[in-house]
């Protein structure tokens, strides 16, 4: 049994991170459709959902048991396979491309063998343009549920989101070349590293600042692929029915909404990871008291949580919020008393507060901007955001060899 | 490590399918299909053999072959668009108004 | 049989299942799926033999970009089933017997005259994509120019055959 474990010790490590990343990212994705509604929700003036368990934190729950019992029927003349092949098909490649993720530089050493976070190794040679290649084939998933639906308005609907798509994917990749020339290589790793050639500037190495232009350009390209608000013209109620899911309940419906959440995080992680230094600290490395930034935020934040759910109006959440507070502080005061946990959590708090930055642009966004209409868009995707992303490229080549030509080799 | 016959017999195998797609299909854009097939057999060959000689030259034609078939891709697909217009049908043997 | 070998003959049988399909299936739109499910076993095969750029690029620009342009118009053309005539099931028997003869031929010849070739080292040594493209800049600069040339007639050319009539 112990010689088993050890010759396929590498394949049961990573079959444990799939399950486990699988459940974070369901779980991350419902808590984001709760944080969506109760920002849109207050950017709107009103409160969102607050019935269902504290402060509404259990209406992810109440969702996901309706997506469960909800009827699921077939409309008639659909083509069956294609019909169920494409919330499928988008569910798996949303999914997947978290698996090309990763979370922090260091593994952690167990019983003898390196675990990375994430499911690849950081040393990914062709990191981000496998990345590419799996949003390339995000397409499929909106085309072909569009047609099988054998209906007017989602055949349209899909029509419309998957030339969206088509279109913003060419200044997507192109507004990423800047990026890719600064750190030489496509290695994930590698471009946060670049970033860190000067530890002591802190947030001022990020990629962002040179690459101000190739950051609005990925953003916003980013966005109209995801489908996104304002460029959710395929799939908005008042539209076209519902789009492209249309015909769509229940589960399969739920797999859509998974996948574009999915590929929101996707979005999230590659904008910080790329432009805005990945795990590195914004403070500069000289400065080794803001190690203890996580635990500072940790345990204000759980003791006010401890506080808030004591005196909240019913009962279960006068037991759930205590409870939850309470394992807050601990983990703070664990990053306080364990040094060397502190320092290894310090690559992976930054990622994820970064995406979680990230998310709440996305959804701020969403509660502000108007939708686009479908000529609009077209229009900005190619006659403003392409010329745009190309001119980044060409400036920034200048740029590398105005350098390489004036101060010496980079 | 895989011997690098494997690799070019399989190749022979699709382009040998795609080969009778072309014959045996009807509808002209399962005919260009076979067509991409056999472009893409092809290309395996090229990058088995660029692994089997240590050389990149292979997978740099690959990318050539790559760029040729979309520009002939969009190029065809306009013709089937118009053909389809003209003549209403996708069906190969009714595009027959040249024949004795 | 090393995982190498297990892994080859997985993303084989795809690719052949893949295009057997393309043959059997009647609707455009179910062989367009199964010529994309060859090309992404061809991808596979690609990043087996140590070439990930051009893994990378199959399935960007072929699977991501071509196969979507011929879904597109299938869907834009509202192909159905196709029908098969008297030629057709007449071309089928002899096609069949001489796409054999032709394949198995080809086959023949290069398991007999190959057995010399042995993979000499991972071309992933050098990084694939950094020898490509010294050598895409350098040795073959005159057919990249020339490719770029391509693709803007041949857009102009697919702009200009799908325009309206003006009437």
């Amino acid at each position: 049994m112990n010689s088993f474990l050890n010759t396929n010790a590498e394949l049961i490590i990573t079959l444990v991170k799939i399950v486990l990343l699988l459940f974070i990212v369901l779980t991350v994705n419902a808590y984001l459709t709760w944080f969506e509604r109760k920002v849109v929700a207050h950017i709107q003036s009103r409160w969102g959902p607050h019935r269902v368990g504290p402060h509404g934190l259990l209406q992810p729950l109440a969702d996901g048991l309706k997506f469960l019992f909800k009827e699921d029927p077939t409309p008639a003349g659909v083509d069956k396979f294609v019909y169920y092949l494409a919330p499928l098909l988008a569910l798996a490649l949303a999914l997947t491309s978290i698996a090309l993720i990763p979370f922090g530089p260091d593994p952690i050493r167990l019983f003898g063998h390196d675990i990375y976070l994430g499911i690849t190794p950081p040393d990914l040679n062709i990191g981000i343009l496998g990345l590419f290649a799996v949003t390339a084939l995000g397409v499929y998933g909106v085309a072909l549920a569009g047609w099988s639906s054998n209906s007017k308005y989602p055949l349209l609907g899909g029509l419309r989101s998957s030339a969206q798509m088509i279109s913003y994917e060419l200044a997507l990749t192109m507004s990423v070349v800047g990026v890719l020339l600064l750190a030489g290589s496509f290695n994930l790793k590698k471009i946060i590293e670049a970033q860190a050639h000067h530890p002591e500037w802190g947030l001022f190495g990020w990629n962002v600042w040179p690459q101000i232009l190739g950051f609005f350009c990925f953003f916003i390209a980013a966005v109209a692929e995801t489908n996104r608000a304002p460029f959710d013209l395929p799939e908005a109620e008042s539209e076209l029915v519902a789009g492209f899911h249309t015909e769509y309940s229940s589960f399969k419906f739920a797999m859509f909404f998974i996948a574009e959440y999915t590929s929101m995080i996707t979005v999230s992680c590659l904008c910080s990871i790329l432009f805005f230094g990945g795990w590195l600290s914004p403070f500069p490395a000289t400065w080794t008291f803001t190690h203890y930034l996580p635990p500072a935020i940790l345990i204000p934040f759980g003791l006010w949580v401890v506080w808030d759910g004591i005196r909240y109006e019913t009962l279960f959440g006068r037991i759930i919020l205590p409870g939850v507070g309470t394992i807050l502080t601990a983990l703070g005061a664990l990053f306080v008393l364990l040094p060397s946990v502190n320092e290894f959590i310090q690559a992976p708090f930054w990622l994820l507060s970064k995406i979680f930055v990230f998310l709440f642009v996305y959804v701020w966004v969403r509660g502000t901007l108007p939708r686009f209409r479908y000529d609009q868009l077209m229009a900005f995707g190619w006659k403003l955001l392409l010329p745009l992303s190309i001119v980044n490229v060409i400036l920034t080549s200048f740029a590398i060899l105005a350098k390489m030509q004036w101060w010496g080799a980079r | 490590m895989v011997p690098t016959n494997y690799y070019v017999i399989l190749s022979a195998i699709l382009f040998g399918l795609g080969v009778f797609a072309f014959i045996f299909k009807r509808n002209i854009i399962t005919i260009f299909m076979s067509i991409e097939l056999m472009l893409n057999a092809v290309n395996l060959a090229f990058v088995a053999f660029s692994q089997a000689l240590g050389k990149l030259d292979g997978q740099v034609f690959v990318l050539f072959v790559i760029v040729v078939a979309a520009a002939e891709a969009a190029v065809g697909l306009g013709i089937i668009i118009l053909i389809a217009r003209n003549r209403q049908t996708l069906n190969v043997e009714r595009v027959d108004l040249l024949k004795l | 049989m090393t995982a190498q070998l297990a892994v080859f003959f997985v993303l084989a049988a795809l690719a052949v299942i893949g295009a057997v399909s393309l043959i059997l299936q009647k609707h455009p739109i179910h062989s367009a799926l199964s010529l994309i499910v060859v090309m992404i076993a061809l991808a596979g095969l690609y990043l087996l033999l140590g070439a990930e750029f051009v893994a990378a690029v199959q399935i960007i620009v072929y699977g991501g970009a071509i196969m979507v342009l011929f879904v597109f118009v299938i869907m834009l053309l509202n192909a159905g089933v196709e029908e098969h005539t008297s030629i057709s099931k007449m071309a089928g028997a002899p096609g069949l017997l001489l796409v054999v003869a032709l394949a198995g031929f080809v086959a023949a010849t290069i398991a007999r005259s190959t057995e010399g070739i042995q993979a000499t080292s991972q071309t992933g040594e050098l990084a694939s994509t950094l020898g490509i493209s010294n050598m895409l800049f350098k040795d073959f600069v005159y057919p990249f120019e020339l490719t770029s040339f391509l693709i803007l007639v041949a857009v102009l050319g697919a702009t200009v055959l799908a325009q309206r009539e003006k009437s």
